[in-house]
């Protein structure tokens, strides 16, 4: 165990990544057994938030009904409560709920009259295109960080990979954005777009110009987290016993790096992904309103600004059901590309 | 590899402990850290003492460069900038603050049950954790905000809440570890209350990841709150913030950055300061615990 261990407590360090308690152990099981128990788990995760989500507009405050319609007799309550299924148990408002929720159907927005999953469909397609782009950068990016910085362990170039790492990890991705803003978009340089101004009709693909400055921001904040994990990673593949059996041998570090070395922190690497991916769907929040991009992260700051209610509860289940399956898919391909894993059930 | 593998000889945690603190002081990034860290703190604690101007008073025309009567300008409504600089950590110190203490607490207390539990609970308790962690930390804050307002007690409390499942997580680790050791079952088997044995055999040796934990959950709180602060449902108008001022001069960006600049170093120096110290603390108890690694 080396000394990296502690130092990234808290922080991800491999076997500390959504797959935690996850990842099969007993040897006994079967891998279908196991693969199909860890999707169950996911749904069962499912569940659980969308209870919260249920769960989380119940505390609103008043009685929507007064609130909706104002100053009116008992009697109209009592008829717009039975016309909306709030007379019913809770338990039962909760399964009509889901079952809409399964099928795709929120209603529409209170604000705006649009259909929720219309919105969600045209503000996610902007998101997207800034996480996925975002990720394609960072992540090899950061894979690379991380290397070097293990194979110089201790250097001149690792401290100050480290302190560049430690910095950007601390700053709030906002912070970073509007510090980029101000540098190339507004005072020193002017190349950029200070704001994103996508038309109602256009999608951020026909304006990269107006992803560069959040892309940037976002590839700054989330590269220290897989950086300092590939670092972890890379030192102890870099100590163990066939890396130094391959140094007898007499082979070239940079051969030993790339082909034994690179080759098994796959899984690391996996993990950092959907780790990058899991994070920047946080990320996206401040940076799309301070770009004002019309993303879904955006949306859901108006929305709760107007209380929007069928517009918040599908936009946080969306980014929810995202981190359930960015996780399932990071724990099955580990299993499926870990040798050592997969035969374990036999 | 994980943090689970943090081992700590139980006798010698507090020696270990204090002699972690005094090696950490030595590095450089440590030191830096704390400089940064106190000064930081000591503007947004003390700050307000020394405003000139009332922050929310409108003392002249909006966007004014550095003067000597306005040294940091004025901002998109003619406020005094560095008034309102002074006064706007206050707020984000506590509530961060306020936020890790709470969710290193409550997160420690359930992981450590989890951990000792050995029994449904444990799973009972993780599978709730999972599902609290499936939100990203700013949508769950953002979630019931949305419905219960902006209270500032509110985002502490959510975000306590959001750090519980990580640092449970930790404290678990540990726990299993140690209630599988010998002694403890030695000390099962004569029936030792659990209480006692959480409290002298587990605690002491959970303290260091938990400081640790408490530092890095710190950062990240500042980080948080400044970002809600920023979204608008933190501390509210016309008082000042540092995350608010961000997102209340935005339009003055291109004829003033200076409104927006400097808090957004202030937040992003107190939470680096945070994060320098939490490392240096950390380097060194690997090396107190672990040997030369």
């Amino acid at each position: 165990m080396s000394s990296d261990a502690l130092v990234q407590a808290g922080e991800p360090a491999p076997g500390d990544l959504g797959l935690g308690s996850d990842l099969p152990r007993s040897g006994g099981a079967r891998l279908s057994v196991w693969v199909l128990r860890r999707i169950a788990l996911s749904l069962l995760t499912l569940l659980g938030v969308s209870i919260i989500v249920f769960l989380a507009t119940q505390t609103l405050p008043g009685d929507p009904a007064r609130e909706i319609l104002g100053h009116v007799t008992p009697a109209q309550v009592a008829a717009f409560n039975k016309l909306h299924g709030l007379d019913k148990p809770l338990l039962t408002q909760y399964v009509d709920w889901l079952k809409n929720t399964v099928t795709g159907s929120f209603g529409s927005s209170i604000a705006t009259h649009e259909a929720v999953t219309h919105l969600i469909g045209r503000r996610g397609l902007n998101t997207l295109a800034l996480v996925l782009l975002s990720a394609l950068i960072s992540i090899p990016l950061s894979l690379l960080i991380g290397t070097i910085s293990a194979v110089r362990r201790d250097r001149p170039v690792d401290h100050g990979i480290q302190t560049v790492l430690l910095t950007l990890t601390a700053m709030p991705e906002f912070v970073i954005a509007l510090l980029l803003l101000v540098l190339f978009a507004t005072t020193v340089f002017t190349w950029l777009p200070a704001v994103a101004v996508i038309g109602p009709g256009e999608t951020a693909f026909q304006n990269p110009e107006m992803l560069v400055l959040p892309v940037a921001a976002l590839v700054l904040a989330v590269v220290p987290y897989v950086a300092r994990l590939q670092r972890a990673t890379m030192i102890d593949v870099l100590e163990s016993e066939y890396v130094h059996m391959a140094r007898l041998k007499g082979l070239r570090e940079g051969t030993i790096i790339r082909r034994h070395a690179m080759r098994n922190s796959l899984v690391a690497a996996i993990q950092g992904s959907s780790l990058t991916l899991i994070y920047l769907t946080g990320g996206v929040v401040t940076i799309e309103f301070l770009f004002a991009y019309p993303g879904l992260g955006s949306a859901l700051t108006s929305a709760v600004q107007t209380r929007d209610l069928p517009v918040i509860q599908a936009i946080v289940l969306v980014f929810a059901a995202a981190y359930v399956l960015i996780n399932l898919c990071a724990d099955l391909l580990t299993v499926y590309v870990t040798p050592k894993l997969r035969t374990q059930f036999r | 590899m994980s943090t689970q593998a943090i081992e700590l000889p139980a006798a010698r945690a507090g020696r270990g402990r204090r002699s972690a603190a005094a090696r950490a002081l030595r590095q450089r990034r440590t030191q830096v850290g704390l400089v940064i860290t106190l000064l930081v703190l000591a503007v947004a604690l003390f700050g307000p003492l020394f405003a000139q101007y009332e922050p929310s008073a409108i003392v002249s025309i909006p966007a004014q460069g550095p003067s000597a009567q306005f040294p940091l300008g004025t901002d998109a409504l003619g406020r005094d900038v560095l008034s309102r600089v002074l006064w706007g950590g206050r707020g984000l110190v506590w509530m961060a603050f306020l936020a890790t203490a709470l969710g290193v607490l409550v997160g420690a207390a359930l992981g450590m049950l989890a951990g000792y539990s050995r029994s449904w609970l444990d799973d009972a308790l993780m599978r709730t954790m999972d599902v609290i962690l499936a939100f990203p930390q700013i949508i769950l804050v953002l979630l019931f905000v949305s419905m219960l307002g902006t209270k500032l007690w509110l985002v502490s409390v959510l975000i306590a809440i959001s750090w519980v499942p990580q640092v449970a997580r930790v404290a678990r680790g540990v726990t299993t570890e140690i209630v599988e050791r010998e002694y403890i079952q030695a000390a099962e088997a004569i029936k030792t209350p659990a209480r006692r044995i959480l409290r002298k055999e587990v605690l002491p040796n959970i303290i260091t990841p938990l400081a640790v934990e408490f530092g890095l959950r710190l950062t990240w709180s500042i980080a948080l709150v400044a970002a809600i602060s920023f979204l608008g449902f933190g501390i509210q108008p016309p008082n000042a913030d540092w995350g608010l001022m961000i997102s209340e001069n935005r339009e003055i960006i291109t004829i003033q950055p200076l409104p927006l600049v400097v808090p957004a170093v202030c937040i992003a120096l107190l939470a680096i300061g945070t994060n320098f110290v939490t490392d240096g603390f950390a380097r060194a108890v690997a090396r107190t615990s672990g040997g030369e690694g």
